[in-house]
């Protein structure tokens, strides 16, 4: 998982966490009661469990997920069938990987914004670019912020 | 003359809300008509603006309006409640995060308090709250604002209705008010019920306006006190206040229409069932125990030649319950006493009554309370949760569930399942032609 991958050329892993869903599952330790022991030195420092929610997803209410379908964004590290993590709050800045509206349909697509005009790019040499000039009107979804894909 | 008032009402309205529902992953639907029908697809129960246009009527049964449905290639959906509920919690949740008074309505309402203020920067205010949920949400919204709930709601009809509006009307001044009251029918306003309005109209008050000018005494004679409050609110003068804390329900009612006649105790057992399931899950959702299990079965009052046929039966527990297993024995026990055969039954439902909340228990003389049964109930909810509805349900409910009412047109979980996520397209686009 990682933001705009395309950006990112190195592939080292700097930090590990240990994961939590969020929907906590209890365990017992022991199944029979253990009545003596050296207590855990650990007790005392116990944190919360990290929660990956709480890492993708900033605005819940505005944030959804959609599956992609096709491998014109590849380049940017989006395969088939990955689930895109979409933020519907924020800005469609120019760079950001956005879902548009084209011909009624959700697209996943690059955008790129020139001085009047901008420009929605794949991320695969075999699809063209669409220029969106004044003419054809743009209509952002929202802004996709993770891509999520097994390896 | 402005209101003194020293805090303004707003009511948040979704526009169409399940139609809007339907288009939020449907772009392609952005200018068509769409309609969403009734749990068992019989009747019409939401409408964009484009199939209002067509005249199709609210409430309408669908097959009376194929014809036109077809003609005008209106997008027809079974009613998908995950999915409406899942968007409706999100505006309520961005209202929630932009406002500190919120009481949530209904499913596309919710009523705002907030400080009385300039008429252009009420405006503003609301201009903002309106995008805000349209952009993070999808959901479009109509904001009435007036001194009091009652003028809010007068308000949002404005909102909606005009179309220089833009979706946003706000009440402050009192001139401007009574010129906007003459318009309103007394039928449209907020707490009157129909009943009222009649009695209304033939002591020809037809407007609002007619209605605020009565007096006192004559409204509460004839209307109640509930009646003369409204009245109140119609002159700018705050009666009902904002209930931010969710009202304790009083009954919990689970009925459906069959999606096909059902004619034997099996099929009906197995409903019956079905909704005693449901009807108890929600029972422990909000922490509640039922003491009265009412179970009912008709037969299809609009077939006129068929045999007609329709009772209830009662049962009072011996002790409060939300466990899933006892209620189903009451309910069929009662099913059974009154089940008629030869008869085409068209629905049926199970209605608890006497609910008191489940920390609330009577001790009994001879049977202890049972903590075994409140922590298997907890253990099938949170599986049913977590793995769907109706993962682990009592045998009784059965699984074939012929009897099911039909869904259609039935759009996916958008939202709430992993397996129906909206798709986005990662490939060429077909139709359009490159720059």
């Amino acid at each position: 998982m990682s933001k705009h991958p395309a950006k990112e050329k190195t592939s080292s892993i700097r930090e590990v966490f240990p994961a939590a869903c969020g929907v906590s599952l209890h365990r017992p330790l022991f199944l029979s009661g253990v009545s003596a022991g050296f207590p855990s030195p650990a007790d005392d420092y116990l944190d919360r469990k990290l929660d990956l929610n709480e890492h993708l997803i900033k605005n819940p209410a505005a944030t959804f997920f959609v599956r992609v379908a096709g491998d014109s964004m590849i380049g940017a590290g989006i395969n088939d069938n990955d689930i895109l993590v979409v933020d519907r709050s924020l800005e469609p800045c120019s760079g950001a990987i956005v879902i548009a509206v084209i011909n009624g349909e959700l697209t996943v697509k690059r955008l790129l914004k020139g001085k009047d005009s901008c420009r929605l790019i794949a991320e695969n040499s075999d699809y063209p670019d669409l220029e969106i000039d004044e003419e054809t009107p743009l209509e952002i979804w929202g802004v996709a912020t993770y891509a999520i894909h097994s390896l | 003359m402005p209101f003194t008032a020293s805090e303004m009402f707003g009511l948040i309205d979704c526009n169409n809300f399940y139609a809007s529902c339907e288009r939020l992953f449907r772009p392609d639907l952005m200018n068509r008509p769409v309609v969403v029908l009734s749990n068992n697809d019989g009747c019409i129960i939401a409408r964009s603006n484009e199939a209002k246009a067509l005249g199709i009527g609210m409430g309408t049964p669908y097959f009376k309006q194929e014809p036109l449905i077809r003609k005008n290639k209106v997008a027809v959906f079974s009613s998908n409640y995950p999915l409406y509920g899942d968007i409706s919690q999100r505006v309520m949740d961005v209202l929630m995060s932009l406002e500190p008074d919120v009481e949530v309505y209904s499913i596309d309402e919710a009523f705002i308090r907030l400080p009385a203020g300039k008429h252009c920067d009420l405006k503003n205010h609301m201009r903002f709250l309106k995008a805000t949920v349209q952009k993070h949400t999808g959901i479009p919204v109509s904001i009435g604002l007036g001194p009091t709930k009652t003028l809010a709601k007068i308000a949002n009809r404005f909102a909606k209705k005009d179309p220089s509006a833009a979706g946003i009307f706000v009440i402050t001044g009192e001139q401007h008010l009574d010129d906007l009251l003459a318009t309103v029918n007394i039928s449209d306003i907020w707490g009157i019920g129909r009943r009222h309005a009649a009695r209304l109209k033939k002591r020809s008050i037809h407007t609002a306006l007619e209605l605020k000018n009565c007096a006192d005494t004559w409204i509460r004679k004839q209307l109640t006190v509930t009646g003369l409050r409204t009245v109140m609110e119609l002159r700018g003068i705050p009666c009902i206040s904002l209930e931010k804390a969710a009202v304790a329900k009083k009954s919990i009612c689970t009925s459906r229409s069959f999606g096909r006649t059902v004619r034997t105790l099996a099929d009906l057992q197995e409903a019956v069932a079905t909704y005693t399931t449901q009807a108890a899950c929600k029972l422990r959702h909000e922490g509640l125990r039922t003491t009265v299990v009412d179970v009912f079965i008709r037969t299809n009052s609009f077939q006129k030649d068929e045999p007609q046929y329709c009772n209830r039966r009662t049962f009072t527990l011996s002790a409060p319950s939300s466990h899933t297993a006892t209620l189903i024995k009451v309910a069929l026990r009662s099913l059974k006493a009154i089940y008629r055969p030869g008869y085409s039954y068209q629905k049926a439902g199970v209605l608890l009554n006497g609910l008191v909340p489940e920390n609330y228990e009577q001790l009994r003389l001879f049977d202890a309370p049972t903590p075994h049964a409140t922590s298997l109930m907890e253990a099938v909810d949170q599986i049913n949760r977590r793995w769907g509805r109706d993962t682990i349900q009592a045998a009784a409910a059965g699984l074939a569930k012929k009897w099911r009412f039909r869904q259609m047109k039935k759009s996916p979980a958008y939202t709430t399942c992993w397996a129906e996520l909206p798709s986005v397209k990662a490939s060429f686009p077909e139709s359009f032609s490159v720059a």
